[in-house]
């Protein structure tokens, strides 16, 4: 049986990997899957909590967070898209219309 | 089995990361899921790991792709400015100190983690529901409005204008 600090470790190497792409890449869609990518880390860090304190409501955390995932991914495409019509760029860098 | 799994998902998690085109970054992340769907069969989570592969490496990333598909971005790779860089590099420094800080959160005591009774058919879509439809329920609901509210937010945004002639 592998120690719960096994897979908090894990989960944190994820979500550092997941933030170091929020910062690195200018394309928004990676952006994006990073993001999912940081949401996935935290469920396994619910999922392994869950596990080691025998207790089962983790497991309804990671509902949640899957449903919010999926709405925030369709909204969010939705405005990359209407984005993508106005601007024809998905690069982040060349999206400043918001920049004073 | 753990070390293969978490092995492969950090290394896909890389791959994807580092990735340029949108479409081979949506490929790793997908083997990223999987492997965490995994994962969560060994931590006894069967739904979860079922909900993981249906609901983000099917729905999600297919959304992904679709999307990726249609924009059919042009590939223009110019370099990036000497302070671009800089600030990748900033960016890279300010993760890597919070990942030392949750490292050190995660290595600290073991004593605060005290296993309750052990729950009958841990994991199982059984006790989900269960909790879900008890203990939860108020969220649950919450969830269908918010998903509700998310499918209306969607169609309305990527709609086209029909007032507009010039937008065809």
């Amino acid at each position: 049986m592998v120690s719960l600090n096994a897979y908090l470790t894990l989960g944190a190497i994820l979500f550092s990997i997941g933030a170091v792409g929020v910062f690195t890449q200018r394309n928004v869609l990676i952006i994006y899957m990073c993001i999912e990518l940081m949401l996935n880390s935290v469920n396994l860090t619910f999922i392994a909590f869950s596990k080691f304190l025998n207790n089962m409501d983790g497991h309804v955390f990671v509902f949640m967070i899957m449903t919010v995932a999926a709405a925030e991914a369709a909204v969010g495409l939705a405005i990359i898209i209407s984005v993508f019509r106005n601007k024809e760029t998905v690069n982040v860098d060349e999206i400043n219309l918001m920049k004073g | 089995m753990f070390y293969i799994l978490g092995f492969g998902a950090v290394l896909s998690a890389l791959l994807m990361v580092t990735n340029k085109k949108p479409v081979n970054a949506a490929m790793c992340l997908i083997m990223t899921m999987f492997l965490l769907a995994g994962m969560y069969v060994l931590l006894d989570a069967h739904l979860m790991a079922a909900l993981q592969i249906i609901v983000y490496a099917g729905a999600i990333m297919v959304l992904f792709l679709f999307v990726i598909m249609l924009l059919n971005i042009q590939e223009k790779e110019g370099r990036l400015g000497i302070n671009k860089i800089a600030t990748q590099f900033a960016g890279v420094a300010i993760v890597g100190g919070i990942f030392v800080v949750i490292a050190n959160l995660v290595t600290i005591d073991h004593s605060l983690v005290k296993a309750g009774d052990m729950v009958n058919g841990f994991g199982t879509t059984k006790a989900v529901g269960t909790l879900l439809f008890t203990d939860f329920i108020l969220p649950f609901e919450i969830a269908s409005v918010l998903l509700l509210a998310a499918i209306v937010g969607a169609v309305i945004l990527a709609k086209r204008r029909i007032d507009n002639p010039e937008s065809k």
